[in-house]
């Protein structure tokens, strides 16, 4: 089977800056892709060419095997929810979700059955009278999935969707969208800013930073591998800790070495890596800096910390200190010992960490 | 002592807020006033007969109130050599200003959802272009358009005077749409494309149902243009097909011995009734329309 979408070579201009460079991307059948970047990254405008929205400069696109490059929204078998849910305000929110089956003159009885469908998978049936106008925030948001339920298309598109919800409604409908795509096995193309939402909800990610992909992968690949330094600190909250180190070889591995401010040096031994530069930065996520007495770690990767700040977030308590000149936050128990201004003794979990090179920042391990 | 000048100090403030609450209503009525007067007059003297205009003062109620006068300026008064009042120039401008508002309306709205929503390459300066046409003088184009009207065979004709007026009526039709549907959220348009919604249908269905008070605006607009019009109306007319305020001029202009100041009173208020009656109508939106404008979707 074909890919439900595939993108070759696509480059995307406003005159002479460039929007989009050299994108390549596909996915299967029932993904659920996320692309994910900072505001001004051509995220939305991506998923606009996917949509036809907007014409590529060069490149190609094909849905479900089908060269969709220069084919009108209205012919690619899609649907899509805006960010600003954009529904229309002169229609009642029955009208706005038979629109697009009345356009195609899809005859009354099915759109009738359709609409009592999606009314009732999303619970909607109460407003199917009222106006755009007349609904909160959720309610448009669940009318604009509604809007695009119904056409029942081959790739749905998401526009940053959840972004001007307030954050409980915005984890209740994150949870909900993943339920509806495991429901119905659609695939899905979803842009975010936020990548809790793209950790939780994609199958696939696509980070892309200044038009270009920084990387793709599964989330699992794109948190414990990060390509790069950009990835590496956008992905992942609180972001990876990352830490200017020296490396040297000993017999069965290397020897990391962070400097500290008015103390030795830490030293931890890696044995899964060899063979790197000297310089690095050493990328350490904070739940792989632990409490010494709650770790399962090798002893000689413990080192005693002094502890700036303590943050208890209830779960968790996150511990600041310095490190290589660098802010370094720990994941520790939320029963910890750790108070501000004392040392702790941590420990250091090596097994998934990452070695960046510090002047291109690519992934050097 | 000192609660008393307290108190005093405070009932002070009050009453000076309620003189100054009370100037301000006088003043205001008194302005009010001032720019009624002339239609106080006109109302006034249409209905009084002729005797007594000349004897008696100009700002007196009549004494005897008549229609005569009205009946002459609406059917018997003469504009040169006919005499039919302006009655038959009333219809020519009804025939005149409601095609011409109603085709420069659509036509306004049609190029204000392209410029504002279907962008193309030089959107903006053919945006401009139009909105240079709202600055031409009238008088600029006079021969120019004579030249046209007659080329195309229009001359004298009242579909000629409703193309003049559409014509020109479009630099500000464009204008007025083009800035309601510039607030219009983009998105709309993009959802219903992906929806299946051409050109046309997006139109009419989702930027028409929206528009009534920028269409209220504009209808008030071009009709008092369209209506109070006298510069194309004498220029690009003849005989039979003046708009009533050529007619108006003629009635005042051409009579010949005694003024008849009633029955001129009576022709301008007719020709200026419709105008009147679109602004009390519907100036409420008129308001509404140039300041609302952003859609909550």
């Amino acid at each position: 089977m074909a890919p439900i979408l595939e993108i070759n070579n696509l480059f995307k201009n406003y005159g002479s800056t460039e929007i989009l460079k050299d994108i390549n991307v596909a996915i299967e059948h029932g993904d659920f892709l996320v692309l994910v970047g900072p505001s001004g990254c051509g995220k939305s405008t991506l998923l606009n060419c996917i949509a036809g929205l907007e014409p590529i400069t060069s490149g190609k696109m094909a849905i479900d095997g089908q060269d969709m490059t220069k084919v009108s929204p209205k012919d690619r078998d899609i649907a899509m929810v805006f960010q600003s849910y954009a529904l229309y305000p002169t229609m009642t929110v029955a009208k706005n979700i038979t629109f697009g089956m009345k356009v195609r003159g899809i005859d009354q009885a099915t759109q009738d059955e359709k609409l009592a469908y999606v009314a009732q998978q999303l619970q909607i049936e109460p407003l199917l009278k009222r106006k755009p106008g007349q609904l909160s925030g959720g309610q448009r948001q669940r009318v604009a999935m509604g809007r695009a339920l119904v056409r029942d298309p081959k790739l749905f598109l998401f526009d940053e969707p959840l972004s001007n919800l307030d954050a409980k409604l915005r984890v209740e409908m994150r949870t909900e969208i993943k339920a509806l795509h495991q429901r119905l096995g659609a695939s899905m193309v979803y842009v975010t800013h936020d990548q809790i939402e793209a950790m939780t909800l994609a199958t696939k990610i696509v980070v892309l930073k200044g038009g270009i992909i920084q990387q793709i992968g599964t989330p699992a690949e794109i948190y414990n591998r990060p390509a790069n330094l950009f990835v590496a600190d956008f992905m992942g909250s609180p972001a990876m800790n990352l830490i200017p180190a020296k490396t040297r070889s000993n017999g069965n591995g290397i020897e990391i070495e962070i400097a500290r401010k008015n103390h030795d040096p830490i030293v931890l031994t890696d044995t899964q890596n060899k063979d790197l530069p000297e310089n690095v930065i050493l990328g350490v996520r904070p739940e792989d800096i632990a409490d010494a007495a709650h770790s399962r770690v090798d002893k000689t990767q413990e080192a005693d910390c002094v502890i700036d700040i303590v943050e208890p977030a209830g779960a968790d308590t996150f511990a600041v200190m310095q490190l290589g000149g660098k802010h370094v936050t720990a994941r520790l128990h939320s029963e910890t010992s750790a108070t501000a201004g004392t040392k702790q003794r941590l420990a250091f979990d090596l097994a998934k960490v990452s070695y960046f090179e510090p002047e291109t920042g690519l992934r050097l391990n | 002592m000192t609660d008393m000048s307290y108190t005093t100090s405070t009932s002070g403030k009050g009453v000076g807020k309620i003189a100054l609450r009370w100037g301000l209503y006088i003043m205001l009525g008194l302005f009010a006033l001032f720019y009624l007067m002339p239609l106080f007059v006109m109302l006034t003297t249409s209905l009084k007969s002729l005797e007594e205009i000349r004897t008696g003062d100009l700002i007196s109620l009549p004494r005897e109130v008549t229609l005569d006068a009205w009946r002459t300026a609406w059917s018997g008064a003469c504009t040169g050599i006919q005499c039919e009042g302006v009655r038959p120039y009333f219809w020519n401008s009804v025939l005149i200003a409601i095609p011409a508002v109603m085709i420069s309306t659509l036509i306004g709205a049609l190029n204000g959802y392209v410029v504002a929503q279907w962008r193309f390459k030089g959107a903006n300066l053919f945006f401009a272009l139009m909105l240079f046409g709202c600055f031409i003088p009238f008088q600029v184009v006079l021969l120019p358009m004579a030249r046209m009207l007659g080329l195309m065979g229009l001359a004298g004709t009242i579909p000629g005077l409703i193309f003049v007026h559409v014509i020109y009526g479009l630099g500000f039709t464009t204008l007025f749409f083009r800035n309601y549907y510039v607030s219009i959220p983009a998105e709309l348009t993009k959802a219903a494309k992906v929806d299946g919604a051409g050109f046309f249908r997006v139109f009419w269905s989702i930027f028409l149902p929206l528009s009534l008070p920028i269409i209220v605006v504009t209808v008030i607009w071009q009709f008092t243009q369209i209506w109070n019009d006298f510069l194309f109306g004498v220029s690009f007319s003849q005989a039979g097909t003046q708009p009533v305020t050529v007619a108006l001029n003629n009635i005042v202009n051409s009579t010949t011995g005694v003024k008849a100041y009633n029955v001129d009173m009576a022709a301008a208020i007719i020709a200026a009734l419709p105008t009147l009656l679109v602004y009390v109508v519907a100036g409420k939106y008129f308001v509404r329309g140039l300041t609302a404008g952003s859609v909550k979707g």
